[in-house]
């Protein structure tokens, strides 16, 4: 791998940027591919494919032995609210390998008994998130039910562009919601954007199922590709 | 998992920067049970000290005597490792999986 490559690649990997290495196993050549350019990669459909899945593969194209390495970043999940559903919801995450936060104001809420092993932050979103560096790898959720509270988290995790916003709520509450967010600012693609009611829907009772469906809802969303997604929701 | 280990790839910049003799090994095939997934790297230095893991400590050694020579000459080769062969002395993996293994010069 030629130094410059290597550099690169670290430079990438740092700022949290997916991208994947194809390496020629036969002659060793090699090129480093940034997700924005996929689209006009010949290999395209074949990278975002892997990408999507995290999984590094070997393939053959055009009469080459092919490697593709994919250097996807750590995922985040995000939780606005320390709550019941926060308190399953959290540990799940974490054995399915993402970062996890939990942010809530509430002190009596964002307590370590409640939360033993995970990062909690007991401020305000407006101090807790800028921090937390949230971005497209990040799944974002806001489930204290204040909009004191959600709804500010709600406008940062738009501004970054997360990966899945979710939002616990009725579609009334979720109506009224919207016409909140739109009040400050926020777009119509932003509202969108957020799932609500959150997680698929499966019939899922208590915390522990909520928190299933949840986790399920943002697998499905980091890992189908669009068309199969939509299906999925 | 999303996982991956951190370290590795910036300890080979860092090496090569020093002016070491580095070479990397990346899993680039699993069949059956490997212990680890393509993707999973070892970095290794001309003094011999590597980080990072290709098979769970099974074929580690063979591996870096091969990037060894990898670091002398500069060309690249694809290892294959299967099971071991409790007859002979050869390595493998005991777990009955097989992988194939790239090892390259960095820089």
């Amino acid at each position: 791998m030629k130094l410059a490559i290597l550099h690169e690649l670290n430079a990438e990997r740092a700022a949290r940027r997916p991208v994947i290495l194809v390496t020629d196993t036969e002659s060793g050549e090699q090129r480093l591919v940034k997700a924005k350019d996929f689209a006009k990669d010949p290999l395209g459909a074949e990278l975002d494919k892997q990408l999507r899945m995290g999984k590094s593969a070997s393939v053959e194209a055009g009469g080459k032995k092919l490697f593709l390495n994919v250097y996807a970043p750590t995922a985040k999940l995000v939780i606005v609210g320390a709550v019941h559903i926060s308190q399953a919801l959290a540990p799940l995450a974490r054995s399915l390998g993402y970062d996890v936060t939990v942010v809530d104001p509430r002190t009596a809420f964002a307590s370590p008994e409640r939360f033993p092993d995970v990062p909690l932050v007991a401020e305000w979103p407006d101090t807790a998130l800028p921090p937390l560096n949230v971005d497209a790898y990040t799944a974002f959720v806001a489930v204290t039910h204040d909009p004191k509270i959600d709804d500010p988290a709600l406008l940062h995790a738009f501004e970054r562009n997360c990966f899945y916003i979710g939002a616990l709520g009725s579609r009334k509450t979720h109506a009224k919601r919207g016409d909140r967010l739109r009040a400050q600012g926020a777009k119509d693609n932003d509202i969108a954007r957020i799932h609500a009611p959150i997680g698929l829907a499966i019939g899922a009772v208590s915390p522990s199922e909520i928190a299933v469906s949840i986790m399920a809802e943002i697998t499905a969303v980091l890992r189908l590709p669009p068309k199969e997604k939509e299906e999925a929701a | 998992m999303l996982d991956r280990d951190e370290d590795i790839l910036k300890a080979a910049e860092d090496w090569q920067k020093a002016g070491r003799g580095v070479a990397l090994a990346t899993v680039v095939e699993t069949w059956g049970s490997a212990p680890r997934p393509a993707g999973s790297s070892l970095v290794i230095n001309d003094e011999g000290t590597f980080l990072g893991s290709v098979s769970g400590g099974c074929v580690e050694g063979a591996v870096v005597t091969e990037a060894m020579d990898v670091i002398q000459s500069g060309k690249p080769r694809m290892l294959e490792f299967g099971v071991a062969d409790e007859a002979a002395w050869n390595v493998g993996l005991s777990c009955g999986g097989t992988i194939r293994v790239f090892v390259e010069k960095v820089g």
